[in-house]
């Protein structure tokens, strides 16, 4: 056992406790506990553990009794055995720029040999709220090196954009992917990548798509694989974010927090609710899944006078690819637009499978365009999308009456789209493409279309490019 | 306590141990129970734990009471102090409010700390920052001592707040002989500038936010609030003084609607209630705010404005409370004499924090678990709205726009079918127009309102006797449209009739050209009356020149060649006022169908 967690905020003296009342699931109840505070953190020996420690979190307490939540789960305890001591304050981890280029457990403890990670200062995972007056408006892109989110859907500084996606799709590749190649070009960009419920291949996947970054000291991973227990997926997110806002807000960094999977955290959550027997909302998840998630999002951004930024691209998965789902529906209430990968487009072969129609980056008209990308980046995109849209009408059209008795200017927006698809979205799961790259192919999928049809893009923009 | 509430300061005693003490029994989450406190009241403010949390009393059950707390209750532990204070959950009403940012608790947050709930490093406590107690206020009275003055008299005025004037009324309640004025000049907000008979008015008052602040009479609602966006001045109107919901799935543009609203419509002043959503949103609507001019005032948009931000990762309780500070702070206003906005985005986080309350104090649950008490608070809070009479004797409105959330945007769970019955008109966002990037994207089948025959009344009234006509053929057009466009999937457009084919025109010109609107767009962003109706009158003027051609032997496949892309570009083209403008292209546009004989 580490010394990760060991010590908290303000320590109080420590008191051991053990009479047992309950244990359930993810539950442990102990009675005799007055003077301990809601939300505290504890720690919890078995005898059977030889001499491991567990960690708790307060969920309840109720005259003489606290509720604790295990995150190894209580498997093992008894109810003569076990003690449970309390630190006096919410659960601390350290912070700094000691967790760069580490690998560790969902939990924050280290896997990849090296010692456990310290740091001069602590703080409190559950973090605190930003004051909404204090944030500054994100306004600088995040290049992903991803051509259909760079072009079409660019991700902002300080912004929160999940990538929606089913059982089956590329998207733990996708993720891992921006997590490996996605810059600011500024210097001390750097990741932090939290991975929940993932089995040992997917694991090593990703792990293999970060080796660079991890060796460069660019990136943190910490992975709770799907056989690690249930309930520390509760707190993967957490650890990620304490330690993004650090380095964000007091090392003046840009990170990227990328967190996979989000529908295994929310499972995890549900598993605890039920432990508890609280009201279950919509298909058993807890009725505050909402302000729960919005904790975690909501962490994301940039405050005003300090450099750094936080960006959050969480993966959903939608059970049964149904978007009304709780968890990306709830999701969708917090972000700020969202990424949506296709598997009809899957079908097709084409890597990422992101259908662009579907997705939007509500804060793209913020951070791309003039001094921020390029000047014509936005209109082009605009461009792109409605041509596409169109494209769209004109296929479904085809359907009824047959391709060929489509206009000819339909056909052109028919190739639009199929070439849009073929020399945008499409490309190697290693190619990290520059925005130069990204924003000509963009032309060139434009210009399939008469000029006439490009009502879009300024007199401006159209002599520059002619020009140039 | 390491910080200073508004709600909490001035009870029967401060945590010093000397008002009545009860113990925390209980805490889970937001839920504090607490006994040995025999006399506290319903409704009460208690100040939990050693760092004084403020909390409300909610339940009173035998010797336990339940508390709902305002703030992050990590740490608070059975047996912690507990202090009742004597008196409601109040907001603190006063000159600094426009222009200003706070809490659901109305705290300033410009004074509080960029991280909220730190008090110096040491865990949990202050919310946010102070008011500013030393700051003072220029004052101008209206009265002289021995006038005699009745509840909602103005007393004086504080000139250079806001965008309206600020105006110090004799408080409910009070009346009769001023007996002592201050003399014009600058004053703190504790400090007294009149007596009214025995009681001193400040520049502040203190009023409990779930009570509604009284009126003389309610009126009838029979205006409009202009908003600036022509789909809802010309089909779904809501009338001033009345209440309005706008359902919609995630991304339907509910957000940018309400902010829309806030920034053109025709109000005086504006209460924006972020309530349990995006800071980011928060922080960009600040800035824009801040650097947009009102054209009827040409001050600042930020100087009408009141904002209440108490985003998602705030204290849930405190978005409970925040819906019932911001209509506080509406009704201060109207009061005034001002036509106030309370915008509340979005109810269902409110809903929902009732919800995860309920269900921790383990109340009944009804449907999806929400309290069986919902439907009535649903009601009760839209009723705050009101075109009334003031103490004062002077008409002015509350009015309320709030949106709704609706679980995987079915609107036929509890809180959209509860206040679809509590309002009087409904903006529906359709989502399939906002895939089809149709903004604002109100639906034109799902929505309605109800004070559309009253409303026509007052437009003919003053200046427009068509508008009621107009409607009426906006809406019977845009149905028609719907229900061709279904045949027409079915055997295919060009086998209906020519004049049905214009009608598919027309609802395809009133849609694009008429009902979207670009909120990015300076030119499109507000459009006024007048040319919202010289837009309409401008299609309906080309669409009834179409039904002539096809009557006559021009063929509807000619017709929908035709470029209309004047109509549709009117919108943008145009300035927000240009209705000539708007006269003009539609004068060509009738020139070119004339051509086609
Ligand atoms: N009037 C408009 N003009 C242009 N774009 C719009 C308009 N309304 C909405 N949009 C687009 O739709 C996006 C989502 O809108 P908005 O944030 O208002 O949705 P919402 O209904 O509030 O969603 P949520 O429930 O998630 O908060 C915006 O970021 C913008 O891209
Ligand atoms: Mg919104």
């Amino acid at each position: 056992m580490t010394d990760l967690t060991l010590r908290t905020g303000a320590p109080r003296l420590a008191v051991e406790h053990s009479a047992v009342e309950e244990l359930r699931g993810p539950l442990l109840v102990l009675r005799g506990t007055t003077g301990v505070g809601w939300d505290e953190y504890a720690q919890i020996r078995g005898d059977g553990d030889g001499g491991a420690v567990r960690h708790g979190l307060v969920l309840e307490v109720d005259r003489d009794l606290a509720v604790v939540q295990v995150l190894e789960g209580t498997e093992g305890l008894t109810r003569g055995t076990t003690h449970a001591r309390f630190s006096g304050t919410p659960l601390h981890v350290p912070v700094g720029t000691g967790w760069l280029g580490r690998v560790c457990n969902g939990r924050g403890e280290p896997v990849d040999g090296g010692p456990p990670v310290s740091g001069r200062h602590r703080a409190p995972v559950a973090g605190h709220p930003l004051n909404p007056v204090r944030r500054e408006p994100p306004s600088q892109p995040v290049i992903t090196g991803i051509s259909a989110i760079d072009a079409l859907t660019t991700l902002v500084r300080g912004q929160k954009l999940p990538i929606f996606s089913v059982a089956g799709l590329p998207h733990l590749e996708l993720a891992a992917q921006v997590a490996a190649q996605a810059t600011t070009g500024a210097e001390g960009f750097c990741v932090v990548f939290g991975a929940m419920g993932l089995s040992h291949a997917d694991a090593d996947a990703v792990r293999a798509t970060l080796d660079d970054r991890l060796a460069a000291g660019e990136l943190l991973l910490l992975v709770n694989t799907a056989d690690d227990p249930v309930v520390e997926r509760t707190l993967t997110p957490r650890i990620a974010l304490t330690v993004a806002e650090h380095l964000a807000f007091e090392c003046g960094r840009h990170v990227l927090v990328v967190l996979a999977d989000m529908t295994s955290y929310a499972e995890a959550l549900r598993e605890v609710s039920t432990a508890r027997g609280e009201m279950p909302g919509r298909r058993a998840y807890p009725g505050y899944l909402y302000s729960d998630l919005a904790s975690l999002y909501e962490r994301c951004g940039r405050i005003r006078g300090r450099d750094g930024s936080v960006t959050i691209l969480p993966v959903v998965t939608m059970p049964a690819g149904d978007i009304t789902h709780p968890v990306p529906d709830l999701t969708g209430y917090i972000t700020e637009g969202q990424v949506v990968l296709s598997p009809e487009m899957h079908a097709r072969g084409i890597y990422p499978p992101v259908d662009p129609l579907q997705s939007l980056s509500r804060l793209m008209r913020h951070g791309a365009g003039p001094g921020r990308t390029r000047e014509d980046h936005l209109e082009l995109a605009a461009q792109l999308l409605a041509a596409l849209a169109r494209a769209r009408q004109a296929r479904e059209l085809a359907e009824i009456v047959g391709a060929s008795a489509l206009s000819g200017t339909d056909q052109y927006y028919l190739e639009l789209a199929t070439e849009l698809e073929r020399r945008l979205v499409d490309q190697h799961p290693g190619e990290r493409r520059s925005l130069e790259d990204t924003l000509e192919r963009c032309w060139q999928v434009a210009e399939i279309l008469p000029r006439r049809e490009l009502t879009m893009l300024s007199a401006r923009v159209l002599a520059a490019r002619d020009g140039g | 306590m390491g910080r200073e509430l508004s709600v909490v300061d001035g009870g029967r005693a401060g945590p010093d141990g000397r008002s009545p003490a009860g113990s925390v029994l209980r805490v889970s989450g937001p839920l504090v129970e607490v006994g040995d406190l025999p006399d506290v009241a319903i409704a009460e403010l208690v100040a939990l734990g050693p760092n004084g949390l403020p909390g409300e009393v909610v339940a009173i059950r035998g010797a336990t009471v339940s508390v709902q707390a305002y703030e992050y209750t990590g740490g608070l532990a059975v047996g912690s102090p507990v202090q009742a204070l004597g008196r409601p959950l109040s907001a603190r009403l006063g000159p600094d409010l426009l222009g200003g940012v706070f809490d659901g608790l109305l705290r300033p947050l410009a004074t509080a700390g960029t991280w909220l709930g730190v008090t110096a490093g040491t865990g949990p406590g202050s919310g946010a920052g102070a008011g500013a107690k030393d700051r003072t206020w220029q004052w101008r009275p209206r009265v002289v001592p021995g006038q005699v003055v009745t509840a909602g008299t103005v007393l004086g005025t504080v000139p250079d707040v806001g965008a309206v004037e600020h105006r110090v009324l004799a408080p409910p309640g009070t009346g009769g002989e001023v007996s002592w004025v201050a003399d014009a000049g600058r004053y703190t907000e504790a400090q007294p500038v009149v007596c009214v008979g025995r009681t001193s008015v400040r520049l502040t008052e203190l009023w409990p936010v779930r009570r509604p602040r009284p009126v003389t009479a309610r009126r009838l609602a029979d205006q409009p609030l202009v908003t600036g966006q022509r789909v809802l001045d010309a089909v779904f109107p809501v009338a001033l003084g009345t209440s309005v919901a706008v359902p919609g799935g995630f991304g339907t543009g509910k957000t940018m609607l309400l902010q829309q609203i806030a920034k053109w419509c025709s109000a005086d002043v504006i209460v924006y209630v972020g309530c349990g959503e995006r800071g980011n949103e928060m922080a960009d609507v600040l800035d824009e705010l801040a650097a947009l001019a009102d054209p009827r005032t040409g001050r600042r948009l930020s100087e009408r404005i009141v904002v209440i931000a108490n985003t998602s990762n705030m204290p849930m309780m405190a978005r409970e409370a925040s819906i019932y500070t911001g209509v506080t702070v509406a009704e201060f206003y109207r009061d005034m004499g001002h036509d106030a906005v309370l915008i509340a985005d979005s109810t269902s986080r409110w809903a929902e924090a009732l919800r995860e309350f309920g269900s921790r104090s383990g109340a009944m649950p009804t449907e999806e678990g929400y309290p069986a008490a919902l439907a009535s608070a649903l009601a009760a809070f839209y009723e705050r709205a009101g075109r009334v009479q003031t103490l004062g004797g002077v008409d002015a409105s509350v009015t309320i726009v709030g949106a709704v959330s609706p679980p995987g945007g079915d609107t036929t769970e509890p809180v959209t079918a509860h206040t679809q019955r509590s309002v009087r008109s409904l903006w529906n966002l359709d989502r399939a127009l906002a895939y089809a990037r149709h903004y604002p994207a109100v639906g034109w089948s799902g929505s309605f309102a109800r004070d559309v025959d009253r409303l026509g009344a007052w437009y003919a009234a003053h200046g427009d006797p068509d508008w009621a006509r107009r409607r009426a053929r906006v809406a019977g057009l845009l149905a028609e449209a719907d229900r061709l466009t279904d045949l027409a999937e079915l055997v295919g457009a060009g086998s209906l009739p020519g004049h049905e084919r214009v009608v598919l025109l027309a609802g395809r010109l009133l849609r694009e050209g008429v009902l979207q609107q670009n909120a990015l767009s300076a030119n499109d962003a507000h459009c006024t009356a007048a040319k919202t109706a010289a837009l309409v009158d401008a299609v309906l003027a080309a669409v009834d020149e179409c039904d002539l051609l096809v009557e006559g032997d021009v063929t509807a496949t000619e017709i929908e060649e035709v470029d209309f892309s004047p109509l549709l570009r009117a919108a943008q083209d145009t300035g927000p006022d240009d209705a000539a403008g708007v006269r003009e292209r539609g004068t060509r546009m009738l020139a070119v169908l004339g051509g086609l004989r």
